[in-house]
């Protein structure tokens, strides 16, 4: 008989899934343009093993293209690490809402894709770390699956692109800002707004990943005391 | 082994090392209401740059204003408007690829 608890768990799991699934068909398309421009890098078998072992897009397609380029394996892993840097920040924003032991959290944390980890955000520093599971369990079969369809039959498929499916995520997150996280204050307004310069600043002179990790030093504003603003 | 399958494994051990950090050192205790203040803020700072660089931000480092700016703004004024997530995605991949397909 399952407790309460484990129910209620269960059923936000559920939610998460159904909230992950357009994500999943996202992912299976950028899977396959990732599978398409990896295989004459990687060959077959690597790209797969990538998407199976690492499951973090940005990364994958980073350090493709410095090997790619001819880069060599540490100049595209360092590619591919300053663009999962930014799940640092997340994971830090997401850990005060985990319970248990650290490897239960550790493994949580493996959770952690883009749109998941943004849809989990219940505002204020809270998370639902079941629903950022749920969201993320239809996609990464799905990522795995573009892959393999992307390195074996790709170019019968063409490019994702034409979909405009790169424009979703960012719209997403418009999506998730105004209509979660800026609700929670003039400070969560002050912050993405800087967040957003220091992004912007940054995009031209540093490498890809720097800007977005760089923008969590924007949340320092977190530091001033509550009482001198209303509803931060 | 290759420069290829090294990059794959050294890639899977360090992002999984990665997406455990924040929950294994900063995760399982109170934290003291300042920090929780901070750490509160990550998502809209960590969100807002990730429109940026998603919609401005190219490969090879260049900003620029493209299809995909078209596609977010649309979406930006859906959301305006009050439209529910999923149209306003629909939107904005819509508006991408009707920018593409006329340039």
């Amino acid at each position: 008989m399952p407790s309460p608890g484990m129910t209620e768990q269960r059923s936000k799991l559920r939610a998460g899934f159904r909230a992950g699934l357009p994500f999943a068909v996202a992912a299976l398309l950028v899977g396959i343009s990732f599978g398409v421009l990896a295989e004459p890098v990687m060959g077959t078998a690597a790209p797969i093993v990538m998407s199976v072992l690492v499951f973090a897009g940005s990364a994958q397609f980073a350090a493709t293209a410095v090997l790619g380029a001819g880069g060599g394996a540490l100049a595209a892993i360092v590619a591919g690490i300053l663009l999962n840097a930014r799940y640092v920040a997340m994971g830090i924003a997401l850990a005060p809402s985990l319970r248990g032991r650290a490897l239960r959290r550790a493994a949580h944390g493996q959770a952690m894709i883009d749109a998941s980890w943004a849809m989990a955000s219940l505002g204020g520093g809270r998370f639902d770390p079941s629903f950022m599971i749920g969201a993320t369990l239809p996609s990464y079969p799905a990522w795995v699956a573009g892959t393999a369809l992307g390195v074996f039959g790709g170019e019968l498929i063409g490019d994702p692109e034409t979909l405009g499916l790169d424009a979703m995520f960012p719209a997403f997150f418009v999506a998730l800002l105004a209509g979660g996280e800026l609700r929670s204050g003039r400070r969560a307004v002050a912050t993405a707004c800087i967040g957003a310069t220091i992004a912007l600043i940054l995009v031209p002179i540093a490498p890809p990943g720097v800007p977005v990790i760089a923008a969590s030093v924007a949340a320092l504003l977190g530091l001033r005391r509550a009482s001198t603003e209303e509803g931060g | 082994m290759s420069a290829v399958w090294i990059t794959v494994a050294v890639l899977a051990v360090t992002t999984a090392i990665i997406r455990a950090s924040g929950p294994v050192l900063v995760g399982g205790r109170e934290l003291h209401p300042r920090l929780f203040g901070v750490i509160a803020l990550f998502a809209p700072a960590l969100l807002s740059a990730l429109v940026v660089t998603e919609t401005l931000g190219r490969p090879d480092g260049a900003l620029v204003v493209d299809e995909r700016a078209a596609g977010v703004a649309a979406a930006g004024a859906a959301v305006a408007l009050r439209a529910p997530i999923i149209p306003v995605i629909a939107i904005a991949a819509a508006v991408t690829a009707g920018a593409r397909a006329l340039a």
